[in-house]
C-alpha cells in the first residue's frame, strides 16, 4: 500500500482495516500524530488528507484517498507556519500533547475561512479536546495567525 | 518566628565533583543539628551532592529534576538557574537527571501536615522544617503538590551562581586577573581587556579549581530573564510536533505491548484463553502481568486488537458493587468510629447551633479520572544486567527501585528516560503503568517494548479522585456568619496512595480534609471533622487533592450561610478573614470584577469563592448567563498570591488552565461504578469543558505574599464552588452534587 505524506512517497504492508493513526505512529514512526482516543473524541490525532482535516484515528488504511499532511509538513522549527508562529507567540502550549492536533484543525479552518469569529472558532475547535484548558491561548493564536495570513 | 526552610537558607555550603571531561556544580543541603532523631544516624555534615550545571567542552546541561506534566517546571528550573550562571537557557541542554536522594523535595512532605499553610507559627514552622529533613532521607523526589517552584528556586539559583563563581575562579587562575575583577555574560567570563572566555573552555580547569562557597544571590531588580515575559523552551517543539513524549519512544527492534486488566480493579484473575489472540496478526506473546495480562505484537494496534480476544475469567475485587452501595458506605462512616481528625475545632459549635436555627445541607462530589490526553505508556529494555526505562513519571526513585525488585539488577543499573507527559493531574504519581511494563520487558530480554494502555485501560484503570460527601450544619445572627460545622467523608487518600508507592505516614490523614479545616477564617463557633470511610476502589491524588471536593463543600455551605445571613459574599468573607495574603486578594478580585453583589440582572448570576491551598489563596468571580441552550459562563477573574512570580505567561497559564479544569469536571465529569468496573470508557462520556464553553478568563497575581508557592494547583479548587454560586444567583437552585450536569444544562 503506497501513502504520499508530507510529498513523500511511503509503501507499507499493513492491514487494509488498520486506522492510519497507527500506521503512521509505529510503521513509518511519524510521532507527531497522538494517539488520544481512537474514537475520534479528541482530535490529537487530526491531519490532512487530501487538504481536509481528518482524525486519523477513524480512516481505515484501505479508505485513505489522496495526500497526507501532518504537522511536520505544515511547518518546521525552522521553517514556521503563520499558525505554528501564533501558537508560539501567545504561548498556548501546556503539555502540548493535543496541540498537533488543534494546529491541524485550525489550518483547516483557516483554509477556508481566512477571517473567523468566535463562534467560527467554536464550531471548528470544539472536537478538539485540550486537557490543561489551553482554550483561550487557542482561541488568541487563532486570530492572530488570521490575521497574520490575511497580510501576508 | 518560625518559617519553613529557614535552616535550609542558612545551610547552603557549596560542593563540586569532577566528571569525566567536564566539571558539575551544585549545593549542599547540609543536615544540622535538629532535635529530629531520625537525622541522628546522618552524622554532621552528611549530605547529598546535587549537581545541577554541567559543563563539557561540548555544552552546557542543566539538570532540571521536577517532571515536566505540561505545567512548564522544565523551562522554570532552567531560568532560575540561568539567572544567576549568566546564560541564555534556550543554548544549553536540559536534562531531567537521575532518580537521586540529593532531588528530594522537602516541601511537599511539609505540606501533609496538620497545619494551615497560612500558619507561620513556630510549632508549624519547627515540624514542616523537620518533615523536610524526613523527606531527605526518604529520597522523596516527587514532582506534585504544586511545589517544585516553592522547594528549588533558592537551590537552583545558588547551584547557578556557584557555577558562575568557580568558573570566574578557574578564568582568574588562567589569566591572572582577580576574580574580583572579573564579570559574566550569555556564557563568557569577560576580562578587563575585553577577553572573552566561554564557559565551555573553561570546564577542565573549573573541575580543579575549589568551589567557590560564599556566593549570595541576586536581588530581583537585577534579574534579566525571571520575573519577566520569556518563552518557554519546549514551546517551538510543541508547536511543531517535535516534543517527545513518553508514547513517541521509537527504538531500534522495538515491539509493541498494551494491557488487559481486570475491570474490577485489584481482583484476581481465574483463568485465561489466549489461543484466540496468539493467532492473530502480529502478535508474539501474551504474558501474566499486574493486575491482568499483556499482548506483545509488532505494533500497537495490533496488541489493542488482540487484547480483545483474549478470554478471560476475572473475579470480584473485595469493594462494593455499585456507585450507590459506595455512596452507602460513607454515610455510614459519619460515625465516631471513622473519625479522623478534627484539626479545627474553634468556640463551641454545639452550644451555638442549640440556641440558633440550624441550617443543614449535604454535599457529594464524585470519583474522577485524570485522563491525561497521554495514555499511559511506558518503554522497557531489560538485559542480563541492566535495565533501561522511558517514561513519564512524577516519582523516578519509586520507578527505578520497581525495577530493582522486579529484575533483581543493582539499582546503579537501572537507567530512567524521564520524558514529558502528555498531562497528569497528578496520575503519575502511581507507577503502575512502568511495573507492567517492566514485567512485559522481563519476559523478552534483549528487545525493547513500548506498553501503550488504550484509552479505555486508562480510563478503566486509573486511580481516581474519591468520591467523598459532607454535611454541613450552620447557624447566622443579626446578618453574619456565627456557627460552622462541617463533616467530611471520603475513602482515606493517604492511605491508599501513600500505602502503594512508599509507607503510610502516621496521623490524621490531612489530605482528607485539605481545604476546608485548613481554611483561613475566623468564625467564632467553627469546626471541620474528616472521616475516613473504609477502603473500597484504590484512590490517587487528582489535582488539588481533597481540596478540589473540600473547597466545593467549604464555599458552597458559607455561601448558603452568607446568603441565609443576607450578607454580601465578599463583603461577609473579608469580615470572617485576617490573613492579609487572602484578604488582597478577595479584594482584588472584587476589584477586577467591579463586584456589587452577586445580582447582576435578569437571567444572569454571579458567584464567588475563596481557597487557600497549597500555600496560595485564591479568589475567584464567575459569571452565567441562563441561555436558551444551557447555562453559559461568560466570564471569570482569578486573583491569586504566590510571592515572588518567576514566570509570569506560564503561571498566567497555569491559574486559566486550573480553572479551566475545575470548572469542566464540574459541569459534566463522574465515574461511576456498576458490577466493580468504571461505566465511563472514553472521552464522550468524560467530556470536560470544550472550547465553546470556555469564557473569557481575567488573572492577576498580587506578588505579596512572602512566601514563593507554585501555581499548578491552587487555582482549581475555588472554581467549582464559584461556578455553582453564580448559578444559584441566577437561577435559586443550590447544586450540591457535582457533576452539575445532573441538575442542569451547560450551554
Amino acid at each position: 500500500m503506497d501513502l504520499t505524506i508530507n510529498g513523500t512517497s511511503h509503501t507499507v504492508d499493513l492491514p487494509d482495516d488498520m486506522p492510519l493513526l497507527w500506521a503512521l505512529r509505529d510503521a513509518l514512526n511519524i510521532t507527531s500524530v497522538k494517539y488520544g482516543c481512537g474514537i475520534a473524541q479528541c482530535g490529537a490525532c487530526t491531519v490532512h488528507i487530501g487538504g481536509e482535516a481528518v482524525r486519523s484515528c477513524q480512516v481505515a488504511l484501505a479508505d485513505v484517498r489522496g495526500e497526507i499532511t501532518t504537522i511536520d509538513g505544515l511547518g518546521t522549527p525552522e521553517a514556521l507556519h503563520a499558525i505554528q508562529r501564533a501558537w508560539i507567540e501567545h504561548q498556548v502550549a501546556q503539555c502540548g500533547y493535543c496541540q498537533s492536533g488543534q494546529i491541524m484543525q485550525a489550518a483547516d479552518l483557516l483554509a477556508h475561512n481566512p477571517a473567523p469569529t468566535d463562534d467560527d472558532i467554536d464550531a471548528a475547535m470544539s472536537g478538539n479536546l485540550c486537557r490543561c484548558g489551553t482554550y483561550p491561548r487557542i482561541r488568541a493564536a487563532v486570530h492572530s495567525a488570521a490575521s497574520a495570513m490575511r497580510e501576508a | 518566628m518560625g518559617r519553613v526552610r529557614t535552616i535550609a537558607r542558612r545551610s547552603f555550603l557549596i560542593g563540586s565533583a569532577a566528571i569525566v571531561g567536564g566539571v558539575a556544580f551544585g549545593a549542599y543541603f547540609a543536615t544540622r543539628a535538629t532535635p529530629n532523631p531520625l537525622l541522628d544516624g546522618l552524622g554532621k555534615g552528611e549530605a547529598a551532592l546535587t549537581p545541577f550545571v554541567k559543563i563539557t567542552p561540548q555544552g552546557i546541561t542543566l539538570i532540571v529534576p521536577r517532571a515536566d506534566v505540561g505545567q512548564g517546571i522544565a523551562s522554570t528550573q532552567a531560568m532560575l538557574i540561568a539567572e544567576e550562571l549568566d546564560i541564555d537557557p534556550a543554548t544549553a541542554t536540559l536534562d531531567p537527571g537521575q532518580p537521586h536522594q540529593a532531588y528530594f523535595n522537602a516541601v511537599v512532605a511539609a505540606e501533609s501536615l496538620p497545619f494551615p499553610a497560612w500558619d507561620h507559627g513556630f510549632v508549624a514552622g519547627t515540624v514542616r522544617e523537620l518533615m523536610g529533613q524526613v523527606a531527605r532521607l526518604t529520597s522523596s523526589q516527587f514532582t506534585g503538590g504544586s511545589s517544585s517552584t516553592a522547594d528549588l528556586h533558592e537551590t537552583l539559583r545558588l547551584a547557578g551562581a556557584t557555577a558562575r563563581e568557580t568558573l570566574k575562579a578557574a578564568a582568574a587562575e588562567r589569566s591572572g586577573v582577580s576574580r574580583g575583577d572579573l564579570r559574566t555574560e550569555e556564557g563568557y567570563v569577560l576580562l578587563p581587556d575585553g577577553t572573552r572566555i566561554p564557559y565551555i573552555e573553561l570546564a577542565a580547569e573549573a573541575a580543579a579549581t575549589k568551589p567557590v562557597t560564599d556566593v549570595t544571590l541576586r536581588p530581583s531588580s537585577d534579574w534579566r530573564r525571571l520575573g519577566k515575559p520569556y518563552r518557554r523552551l519546549d514551546i517551538v517543539a510543541k508547536s511543531t510536533g517535535k516534543q517527545d513524549y513518553g508514547i513517541d519512544v521509537v527504538l531500534p527492534g522495538m515491539l509493541h505491548a498494551t494491557v488487559r486488566a481486570n475491570p474490577g480493579r485489584g481482583g484476581a484473575m481465574a483463568g485465561y484463553n489466549s489461543d484466540a489472540a496468539l493467532a492473530m496478526q502480529g502478535v508474539r506473546s501474551v504474558v501474566e502481568v499486574n493486575e491482568g495480562l499483556a499482548v506483545i505484537a509488532d505494533n500497537t494496534w495490533f496488541a489493542f486488537r488482540a487484547a480483545e480476544a483474549l478470554e478471560v475469567e476475572w473475579l470480584p475485587p473485595d469493594y462494593p458493587a455499585n456507585s450507590a452501595e459506595m455512596w452507602q458506605a460513607l454515610i455510614d462512616a459519619r460515625t465516631e468510629e471513622f473519625r479522623n481528625s478534627r484539626l479545627r475545632d474553634d468556640g463551641d459549635v454545639e452550644a451555638a447551633l442549640t440556641s440558633a436555627t440550624e441550617i443543614e445541607a449535604q454535599y457529594r462530589t464524585p470519583f474522577l479520572a485524570h485522563a491525561a490526553l497521554e495514555p499511559l505508556c511506558a518503554t522497557v529494555l531489560v538485559e542480563a544486567n541492566r535495565v533501561e526505562i522511558w517514561t513519564a513519571t512524577q516519582i523516578p526513585a519509586v520507578v527505578r527501585d520497581a525495577a530493582v525488585e522486579i529484575t533483581g539488577v543493582d539499582p546503579s543499573r537501572v537507567t530512567l528516560h524521564a520524558l514529558s507527559a502528555g498531562g497528569s493531574f497528578g496520575r503519575r504519581l502511581d507507577h503502575d503503568y512502568v511495573m507492567q511494563a517492566i514485567q512485559i520487558a522481563a519476559s523478552m530480554p534483549g528487545t525493547p517494548i513500548k506498553t501503550t494502555w488504550s484509552r479505555e485501560e486508562d480510563m478503566a484503570h486509573d486511580f481516581p479522585r474519591p468520591l467523598h460527601m459532607a454535611v454541613g450544619r450552620g447557624a447566622v445572627a443579626e446578618g453574619r456568619v456565627v456557627a460552622y460545622d462541617l463533616d467530611t467523608i471520603s475513602p482515606s487518600l493517604i492511605s491508599s496512595w501513600f500505602g502503594r508507592i512508599f509507607i503510610v505516614p502516621p496521623g490524621p490523614d490531612t489530605m482528607l480534609v485539605w481545604g476546608a479545616y485548613d481554611q483561613p477564617y475566623a468564625i467564632p463557633n467553627y469546626r471541620v471533622t474528616g472521616y475516613a470511610a473504609p477502603p473500597m476502589v484504590p484512590i490517587g491524588s487528582w489535582r488539588s487533592p481533597g481540596a478540589c471536593s473540600n473547597s466545593f463543600f467549604h464555599e458552597s455551605f458559607l455561601s448558603e450561610l452568607i446568603h441565609a445571613a443576607g450578607a454580601d459574599p465578599l463583603e461577609e468573607r473579608l469580615r470572617l478573614i485576617a490573613d492579609a495574603d487572602s484578604r488582597r486578594v478577595l479584594e482584588a478580585v472584587g476589584e477586577m470584577s467591579n463586584w456589587a453583589g452577586s445580582d447582576i440582572g435578569p437571567g444572569r448570576g454571579r458567584g464567588i469563592a475563596f481557597a487557600h491551598t497549597h500555600g496560595v489563596p485564591v479568589a475567584e468571580v464567575i459569571d452565567v448567563t441562563l441561555t436558551d441552550r444551557g447555562i453559559r459562563i461568560d466570564e471569570v477573574w482569578i486573583a491569586a498570591d504566590c510571592g515572588t512570580v518567576f514566570d509570569p505567561v506560564n503561571a498566567e497559564a497555569q491559574l486559566t488552565g486550573a480553572a479551566i479544569f475545575g470548572l469542566g469536571h464540574a459541569m459534566n465529569c463522574e465515574l461511576t461504578y456498576e458490577n466493580h468496573a468504571v461505566q465511563q470508557t472514553n472521552f464522550h462520556a468524560f467530556e470536560g469543558m470544550r472550547l465553546h464553553q470556555t469564557p473569557k478568563m481575567h488573572t492577576r497575581l498580587l506578588g505579596q505574599a512572602e512566601r514563593v508557592r507554585g501555581l499548578g494547583e491552587p487555582a482549581t479548587a475555588p472554581a467549582a464552588p464559584a461556578l455553582a454560586d453564580a448559578i444559584f444567583a441566577a437561577t435559586g437552585q443550590r447544586l450540591r452534587e457535582m457533576p452539575f450536569s445532573r441538575s442542569v444544562d451547560f450551554a
